[in-house]
């Protein structure tokens, strides 16, 4: 079944991906979910009843170790990085209104 | 023997028994660099004093006895995706164009330890999100086999610097044949390792259920010892597997005798180029020759792998790359009213077409209502087809197959339809879902002279049977001077 892609899709998805889309980008991103959504649609050919999704291909367990502290303070190096930064800190713009 | 035809393992031997210096060999590869690098475009970064520097250290540690492994004084490239304390890391991605991590890969690290210079970052697709190197923000790699042509991607930045002389062995990541891939369009050998085997500590994750470091070398010997030095437990990746068995270089022996080789019917279906198929069925009747019980039979489930990957890739990326909000690194857009604008415009101005497409599609996938029918059902989905290998693995070794169902296209051919770009990764990627190791290796060349690549995947822990597969091929071809020039 073909997919087709809303405004109102694009718009959710957008902002859960934290993405701004041109009217542009938007058009084309209807069209590029929606082929690719066919796609994967084939995989609903596959009978799953049953079968546990693998999220770990390799058996894993737990890996547990003492809470402490083992890297030194790299507060310079680290905010060198920084786009912005005052007294040690990252800044950001407001938050709120 | 000029120093630049050399392997990797024939250049350290050459260093150690001091008939070249490892600053030698840093000159000869920026001499090969300042010829080719222009047109090839193989780099992100280069840093000629950084790598001199460091390879006079490693000379007088070698001197002193204190580096006697077979790749001290080795120039290497790496991957622009493993962090490189003090070393512009980007990603080729213009959200990171400035970044300068504080800490090194622990695959890089390794590779450090055993003495190798490191010569620079290679180019590869945006977040290797790609497969040809053409949707780097800093422009596409050329191959140079034929600059006309894409070197493939995700890391074809470090197999076209192999290929060209510009380093001796490069590292990379495959997530989904991107290793394997470019290995195979630029003729050389590039290796993808059992899920956990290399600590995924420092290099900026895609798909973390998926992403391996790898190898890219001119020879098999090469990827052994590259594979050897960088495979480790490390308790900063929890997914890393504490193995007894990394002493890779033992199984380069020349004998496939009664080894068992199955060859998935359903890999020489329909859209696999018939040079291709040609060469690589050469192959497996060489493997034959040599002693090898070489039989078809059906794998299945190949056609539902790259919908399934892109799936789980895209889920998981998208969720890596929430990290890129233009707080603590990378770019930040300008002239914001709020946190929201902000993260909003930083990202959308920041990441580029490929990596934005993939990013709303996993979003998509995730997002409540279409969690369990497209993201659940894709990890069912992957549980059948690690049924499906394992199946296989109990009657085969080894399987063989092509890499790709083409060799290098021609650049700018492949973005323009994304989801034809995704079908050519259908052999490479059902390798990652189950976790197994592959190896991709060169098989000879098509009728324009660009080279196929021959893919032998092992299971699980098994890539001493691999590399011995792939030694006793190379051999019997001739070694990698006669794989590369084949015509």
């Amino acid at each position: 079944m073909a997919h087709s892609i809303t405004d109102e899709t694009i718009e959710y998805v957008g902002i859960l991906a934290q993405l701004e889309l041109s009217p542009e980008e938007k058009k084309q991103a209807r069209q590029d979910m929606g082929r690719m959504l066919d796609y994967i649609d084939q995989l609903k050919e596959l009978d799953t009843e049953g079968v546990e999704p693998l999220s770990h291909v390799l058996s894993v367990e737990n890996v547990m170790r003492e809470d402490v502290v083992t890297n030194g303070d790299m507060r310079e190096a680290l905010l060198a990085n920084a786009p912005e930064e005052k007294d040690g800190m990252f800044t950001a713009p407001r938050t709120f209104g | 023997m000029k120093l630049t035809d050399m392997t990797a393992v024939e250049l350290g031997t050459a260093i150690r028994e001091r008939h070249v210096t490892a600053m030698e060999a840093v000159e000869a590869v920026f001499a090969v660099i300042q010829e080719r690098e222009a047109q090839l475009h193989c780099f992100v970064t280069l840093d000629r004093e950084g790598a001199l520097r460091r390879a006079q250290e490693v000379q007088k540690q070698i001197e002193a006895g204190k580096l006697n492994g077979p790749l001290a004084g080795v120039p290497a490239g790496i991957k622009d995706n493993l962090c490189t304390r003090g070393m512009r890391t980007t990603c080729a991605s213009r959200i990171l164009e400035n970044f300068v991590p504080s800490y090194t890969a622990q695959s890089v690290a390794r590779l450090e330890q055993a003495g190798a210079v490191l010569i620079g970052k290679t180019n590869m697709d945006e977040f290797a999100m790609g497969s040809t190197t053409e949707t780097s923000a800093w422009g596409p790699t050329k191959n140079p086999r034929n600059p006309a042509h894409v070197p493939g991607g995700s890391s074809g930045g470090s197999a076209a610097a192999v290929a060209a002389g510009e380093c001796f062995m490069a590292l990379g990541s495959d997530t989904g044949g991107s290793v394997r891939q470019p290995a195979s369009f630029c003729g050389v050998v590039g290796m993808k390792p059992t899920y956990g085997t290399v600590s995924r500590y420092g290099l900026i994750a895609y798909g973390s259920s998926l992403d391996q470091v790898g190898p890219l070398c001119r020879d098999v010997r090469d990827c052994a010892a590259l594979l050897e030095v960088i495979a480790s437990h490390d308790p900063k990746d929890s997914t890393t597997v504490l193995r007894r068995d990394t002493d890779f270089t033992a199984a380069l022996q020349d004998d496939v005798e009664g080894m068992r080789i199955g060859i998935p019917r359903d890999y020489f279906a329909e859209g696999l180029a018939a040079d291709v198929r040609e060469r690589v069925l050469a192959a497996a009747q060489v493997l034959r020759e040599r002693g090898a019980v070489v039989e078809e039979f059906d794998l299945s489930l190949v056609e539902y792998a790259v919908p399934a990957y892109y799936t789980i890739a895209a889920a998981e990326a998208s969720s890596n790359l929430e990290r890129f909000d233009g707080i603590k690194y990378g770019y930040r857009a300008r002239d914001c009213q709020d946190l929201h604008q902000m993260y909003k415009k930083t990202r959308s101005e920041g990441f580029g077409e490929e990596v934005k497409r993939r990013i709303m599609l996993g979003s998509f996938v995730l997002s409540s209502g279409y969690y369990d029918a497209y993201y659940l059902k894709a990890l069912r989905v992957k549980a059948l087809i690690r049924q499906a290998f394992d199946a296989a693995f109990a009657d085969y070794d080894v399987i063989l197959g092509p890499v790709a169902p083409t060799t290098a296209p021609l650049l700018g051919e492949s973005l323009q339809d994304p989801l034809k770009m995704y079908l050519g990764d259908i052999y490479t990627i059902a390798v990652n879902l189950a976790g197994l190791p592959a190896i991709s290796l060169p098989c000879g060349t098509d009728r324009h002279g660009l080279p196929v690549g021959l893919q032998l995947i092992g299971n699980r822990f098994e890539e001493k049977k691999l590399l011995r597969s792939a030694f006793a091929y190379e051999k019997a071809a001739g070694g990698f001077r006669n794989c590369r020039e084949v015509d």
